[in-house]
């Protein structure tokens, strides 16, 4: 049987009401108003605070917990620590997310929970904390990825033995992984080039900065019945792994998904929420746990730091005919980094025969990392898109000109197995290239940088349900968080299969009872894959608003057609009735065949890669090493960009993030293994007074597997990024800096470097 | 039960009274802009927080005869509103804006800024380049002392125990006089100064310097008056090898640390190359201000 | 041994009263003791913004001020923003130009802007910039807020 799946009905000639412009968001008022209840926001009777005792010790035994005197100090009402926990096996997936929801036999970062209390208000929660007497046993340990890989390196978890190499030694190692990902032969590819470049980069961790510290309050009844509201990304994915890590059936969890103040892959896992979900058990009241920023910084998931060497090759006629990579990945305490992104997007866009990449996955004494958009892709983008611009440099090309000449078009494979339908990096291109930041002359002093990415976009697990209402207005039941609007997106594509007015249909975000299962927030897909059952969903609804319109007129389904929000006969043989609006069929229905609704779950496929070209000016102080970020320009194919000012906004709000990322954020370590900079006054993102406009073109070469042919747009703006800021500064300065971030005293550095060579 | 106590006297002699016989941690609470954080952040744990706001000398700004006197804890905001103090001092007004955002001006003050005595104190290098005195109150009477006197320390200043600095005292500017403030900042904004420099000049009709202080902050454990970098600047035009002088003083000047918002290297050179243009942007405001 | 303070407060042009203890922020008590929940905290230290209200006229971070200090003050939050059904040029804007995405910080930018126009209703790109130098947002980039500013403050000088 043929579903949307197989059949979109994308047709490019179709006029459109209501896809494509951009109304104003439905859930716009309850923000410009401070209505909206973000994780923070829920207040219960009887409520008690909870708070988390973390680590100060980087790599610690924990030898025992008395916590005693902690849970006889008046107004405490529940005290939990590792005990609580249900036994899992070290190194599976569920042991090792229940070991970083709360430390087991080892603390494994500062910052690692221990244990936590529940108390009636803040202070005396703060006053308990510091009555838990835990007994460490420090042990030595090790931060950075590559001396963790050293033989004599402190090791963190003894089971860890590397995945992907033969004969891995007997050894305990904190390598998690080796992955080697390759296509044709890279030798001989090497051997056709005339011009080599390469060079090794390193990037550091960094965090995605969402401002809304997670927050959550959860309940338990007597008869074990968990509520839990949170902010989160996946709030389907939040009650599996609560089943799993903490053994509580799924129908006995009903997680509701609050406002989400921002996520980008970090609200993905879940941090504060297990320990908020036993304490309400103990103390059968409902618990609140709201992270500080510290905690934010030093307890949840950062950002994967990287170390590559990037080699690529070129003819001197500018065909590129090799690219060879060797990567390290640092995950944080426990697996889970996603870091297999990497070697299949790096190229990817390319039309490169010979790629060769090893990859290593390593843990070390940091939180675990989480998501953030593109993960572990824009780290390694940075070098790729710096040795495609040498490249060019070197034989004397444009450097798109270069990047027009090997782009990657419809019918090309890809190392990750999957074959390019129709794709729009060479319109994209080209639409840079006429752009008119690009036509513009570099103004005096200043330096331009240009970077191509990529992202494969996904689809993925998603359901949805359309109601129509008997006064004919809609409603839309989402699962998949809303992290930026994509609510009214998916309202536009409803509203414009029903031929109504966007403001005939609402969005709902389910919990996890009312719907069924959704996956997370990620991979760019939300708009897509939610997109697509709501359509589906409409479908359905309007195949059986068709058939009840038969039954009004007494004419067979076939005979009936639906066009522009009413039902018509098909044709004058079937009989003269005038057509039906929704609203008056479903005033019809309720006292004899029921509501009309439509429901769809799939595993959304289809979803068409996204790429992007970025094109900046920068000044730099050459005196002190600042760089000024003076002109900005992203490119970007949204294949169908849905809700206009939507699809710039994710443009814009990725490159300000990227501009972050290259210039100023990074965690600091110190000696002893703990965060130095735990706050926003030291983790230095990007002020309004840091960044100039972000200028925005859509690109939009269609995607024919979604009916409205968009493509998914929240990811590949952040991968050319710190690569087009680097390119920009080496056009001043003369040497492309190869370490993020380039901070002042970095660029300081080079520019006295490269004076002294000259 | 915390053990926080909070009083808000409205006279001078009562808030003295309360320091000086306090037992315990003891904070003055003006804007909060260090001290909450600082409490949120468990860096201390106050058993007495001290809210001057209410007492009246601490929240004037009063002019005589071109002689200012600033309020200890007037904010960051009004100082910055009061058009007459931004024509004499544009310098110690460029400090004061650097504090923080809008909202922190909204409560930063002076006072607290001087007394938190972090090395990297926006407000202080611009002050000790004035000359600017502070006037003290304590159990034994008022004293007058410098600013750069003050701070002792990261984290310490030399007042005695029950003292409070109630204002500070700018004297009136000869003609041709200027001053200006610049940091180093990574960001625009809402960063902490990795070099600060505070310069203020009188210049003569023929627009050569007859007086010349600098300062430099973040740089040393506290923010240092550097005599030579003034020395370097008097009886010159502040042409390019004046400049370079005063540009070798500042960096020889630095004892500075490594830490997250720079290193050692990194802060030597930029207060060579910032004292060189924060001299210029003194000189400019000197030439404009007959 | 200390107890709580009992604070008499004006918050929106309604009167409020609560107890707060000594260390407790405007912030705590706007948002736990009066659910008040437009105000946001994202940092607690004043580097982030989202907390921005205005105090007698003027704007500071609410997680600056304890709570203790708010008797006899008058308070305005992004609550009192709207009047009655009457939504602010600011806020109408935002909404036009998609100035927000996820709105975490929205309420504080909007509180931020208002005093912006109110003294300076005819501000540049970079002057705006500048004054939410203190307001941090990390889904939009700034651009879209900016233009929201900058056409509200059109609207408003009526021009």
């Amino acid at each position: 049987m043929s579903t949307i799946l197989d059949k979109s009905g994308f047709n490019p000639d179709k006029k459109l009401k209501i896809v494509g412009s951009s109304p104003v968001k439905h859930d716009g008022i309850d923000k410009v108003t401070g209505r909206a209840k973000f994780g923070a926001d829920l207040f219960l009777p009887g409520m008690l605070i909870g708070k988390i005792l973390r680590s100060p010790h980087p790599h610690a035994i924990i030898r025992s917990i008395d916590t005693t005197a902690a849970e006889s100090l008046p107004g405490v009402k529940a005290v939990v620590t590792r005990a609580d926990f249900p036994e899992l096996p070290k190194g599976s997936v569920a042991g090792d997310m229940s070991r970083n929801a709360m430390a087991r036999e080892k603390a494994l970062y500062d910052g690692h929970p221990v244990a936590a209390v529940a108390a009636i208000s803040e202070s005396i929660a703060k006053q308990a904390l510091k009555l838990i007497k835990v007994d460490y046993e420090a042990l030595p340990h090790v931060i950075d990825p590559i001396d963790a890989m050293k033989p004599e390196a402190p090791i963190l978890h003894d089971h860890i033995r590397t995945k992907g190499v033969k004969d891995a030694a007997e050894k305990k190692t904190n390598v998690v992984e080796r992955l080697e990902l390759k296509m044709g032969d890279v030798e001989a590819g090497f051997a056709q080039a005339d011009v080599i470049v390469e060079h090794e980069y390193d990037t550091k961790p960094m965090h995605q900065g969402y401002i809304e510290p997670q927050g959550c309050v959860a309940t338990c009844t007597e008869d074990g019945q968990v509520e839990l509201w949170c902010c989160t990304q996946g709030p389907w994915v939040f009650r599996n792994r609560l089943t799993e890590i903490l053994k509580i059936e799924s129908s006995k969890i009903r997680v509701t998904q609050s406002e989400l103040g921002g996520g980008f892959g970090g609200k993905t896992g879940f941090y504060a929420e297990p320990i908020a979900v036993l304490l309400a058990r103990k103390s059968k009241r409902p618990v609140k746990i709201v992270l500080t920023r510290g905690e934010v910084f030093r307890g949840t998931g950062p950002v994967s730091g990287t170390r590559s060497r990037i080699k690529m090759g070129v003819t001197k006629d500018g065909k590129i005919t090799a690219a060879d990579a060797e990567l390290v990945f640092q995950t944080g305490a426990f697996t889970g980094s996603m870091f297999f992104n990497a070697p299949q997007a790096m190229f990817t866009r390319y039309d490169l025969k010979n790629v060769k990449t090893v990859s290593y996955e390593v843990v070390s004494n940091r939180p675990k990392v989480n998501s953030f958009r593109a993960p572990c892709v824009p780290q390694v983008v940075f070098g790729v898109e710096g040795v495609v611009n040498e490249l060019a440099q070197k034989i004397g090309m444009d450097p798109l000109d270069l990047r027009i000449k090997n782009a990657a078009t419809e019918g090309y494979k890809t190392i990750y197995g999957e074959t390019f339908g129709p794709i729009g990096f060479l319109e994209t291109l080209i639409a840079a290239k006429n752009c008119d930041h690009y036509k513009s002359p570099v103004p005096k002093g200043q330096g331009r940088g240009v970077a191509a990415g990529f992202w494969f976009n996904r689809g993925g697990e998603t359901t949805g349900t359309l109601n129509i209402a008997t006064d004919g207005s809609v409603t839309i039941i989402l699962g998949t968080t809303d992290v930026a609007g994509s609510r009214i997106s998916i309202s536009m594509m409803a509203a414009e299969e029903l031929g109504i007015p966007v403001d005939k249909v609402r969005a709902v975000m389910a919990d996890t009872h009312a719907l069924g299962w959704n996956r997370i927030t990620a991979g760019s897909r939300t708009t897509y894959s939610s997109g697509m059952v709501i359509i589906d969903s409409a479908r359905k609804a309007i195949t059986e608003l068709c058939r009840r319109a038969g039954l009004i007129w007494g004419v067979p389904e076939e005979g009936v057609v639906f066009e522009d929000g009413y039902c018509r006969p098909a044709s004058s043989n079937v009989g003269e009735f005038p057509p039906l609006s929704i609203a008056e069929i479903a005033g019809k229905t309720t006292l004899t065949l029921g509501a009309i609704a439509g429901h769809s779950e799939m595993n959304v496929t289809g979803a068409g890669p996204g790429f992007g070209v970025h094109i900046v000016d920068v000044d730099v102080d050459q005196e002190l090493g600042r760089v000024d970020i003076k002109r900005y320009t992203v490119v970007e194919d949204a294949g169908k960009a849905i809700h206009r000012l939507q699809v710039e906004g994710q443009y814009q709000g990725g490159a300000v993030q990227g501009i972050g990322w290259a210039l100023n954020e990074e965690y600091v370590y110190g000696e002893d293994g703990r965060l130095q900079n735990p706050s926003f006054l030291d983790y230095r993102m990007p002020v309004a007074s840091d960044v100039p406009m972000i200028d925005t073109e859509i690109v939009e070469v269609p995607n024919p597997r979604h009916p409205y042919g968009l493509r998914g747009v929240g990811e590949v703006p952040v991968t050319p990024t710190m690569a087009a800021i680097a390119n920009a500064i080496g056009a001043v300065i003369g040497v492309r800096p190869r370490s993020l971030p380039m901070s002042p005293p970095k660029i300081l550095k080079l520019i006295e470097e490269a004076r002294a060579a000259r | 039960m915390n053990s926080l106590r909070y009083e808000a006297p409205s006279s001078l002699g009562d808030a003295i009274a309360l320091l000086a016989g306090a037992s315990g941690t003891s904070r003055i609470l003006a804007g909060g802009t260090d001290i909450i954080v600082q409490m949120e952040t468990d860096l201390i744990e106050p058993d007495l927080l001290i809210d001057i706001k209410k007492i009246p000398e601490l929240r004037r700004i009063a002019v005589e005869n071109g002689a200012f006197t600033v309020g200890a804890a007037v904010t960051g905001m009004e100082l910055t509103d009061h058009v007459a103090f931004c024509k004499a001092w544009p310098g110690v007004v460029d400090g004061v804006k650097l504090i923080g955002s809008m909202q922190i001006k909204g409560r930063a003050t002076m006072g607290g800024n001087l007394c938190n005595a972090s090395p990297a104190a926006d407000s202080v290098p611009a002050l000790i380049a004035a000359g600017a005195i502070a006037r003290i109150a304590g159990p034994n009477g008022t004293r007058d002392v410098p600013v750069e006197n003050i701070p002792i320390g990261p984290g310490k200043t030399s007042l005695d125990k029950g003292e409070i600095i109630v204002s500070f005292l700018l004297p009136s500017r000869p003609s041709h006089s200027g001053d200006a403030y610049l940091r180093m900042t990574p960001r625009t904004e809402m960063d902490i100064a990795v070099v600060g420099v505070g310069i203020n000049i009188t210049l003569d009709a023929g627009g050569v310097c007859t007086a010349a202080r600098v300062s430099l902050g973040a740089v040393a454990p506290t923010p240092l008056l550097v005599a030579e970098a003034g020395a370097a600047l008097i009886g010159s035009p502040l042409d390019a090898p004046a400049l370079d002088k005063l540009a070798q003083a500042a960096g020889a000047a630095c004892r500075p640390i490594d830490d997250k918002r720079g290193t050692k290297e990194y802060r030597v050179k930029v207060a060579a190359v910032l004292a060189k243009r924060t001299a210029l942007l003194a000189l400019e405001r000197a030439r404009q201000n007959t | 041994m200390s107890g709580k303070y009992h604070v008499t407060t004006t918050v929106n042009g309604d009167e409020y009263e609560y107890l707060c203890e000594p260390q407790q922020t405007l912030l705590d008590a706007l948002r736990d003791a009066l659910m008040l929940t437009g105000t946001k905290e994202g940092c607690a230290t004043g580097d982030c913004g989202a907390c921005t209200v205005m105090v007698d006229g003027t704007m500071i971070c609410s997680c600056l001020m304890l709570a203790v200090e708010a008797d006899g003050k008058k308070i305005e939050t992004i609550e009192g923003m709207a009047q009655g059904e009457e939504l602010h040029p600011l806020q109408r804007n935002f909404l036009e130009l998609n100035g927000s995405q996820c709105g975490i910080c929205t309420p504080g930018i909007l509180i931020a802007a208002r005093e912006l126009l109110y003294r300076n209703p005819d501000p540049t790109e970079t002057e705006v910039r500048y004054w939410l130098a203190g307001n941090l947002c990390r889904c939009t980039g700034y651009d879209k807020i900016i233009r929201s500013v900058l056409a509200a403050a059109k609207e408003m000088r009526g021009a």
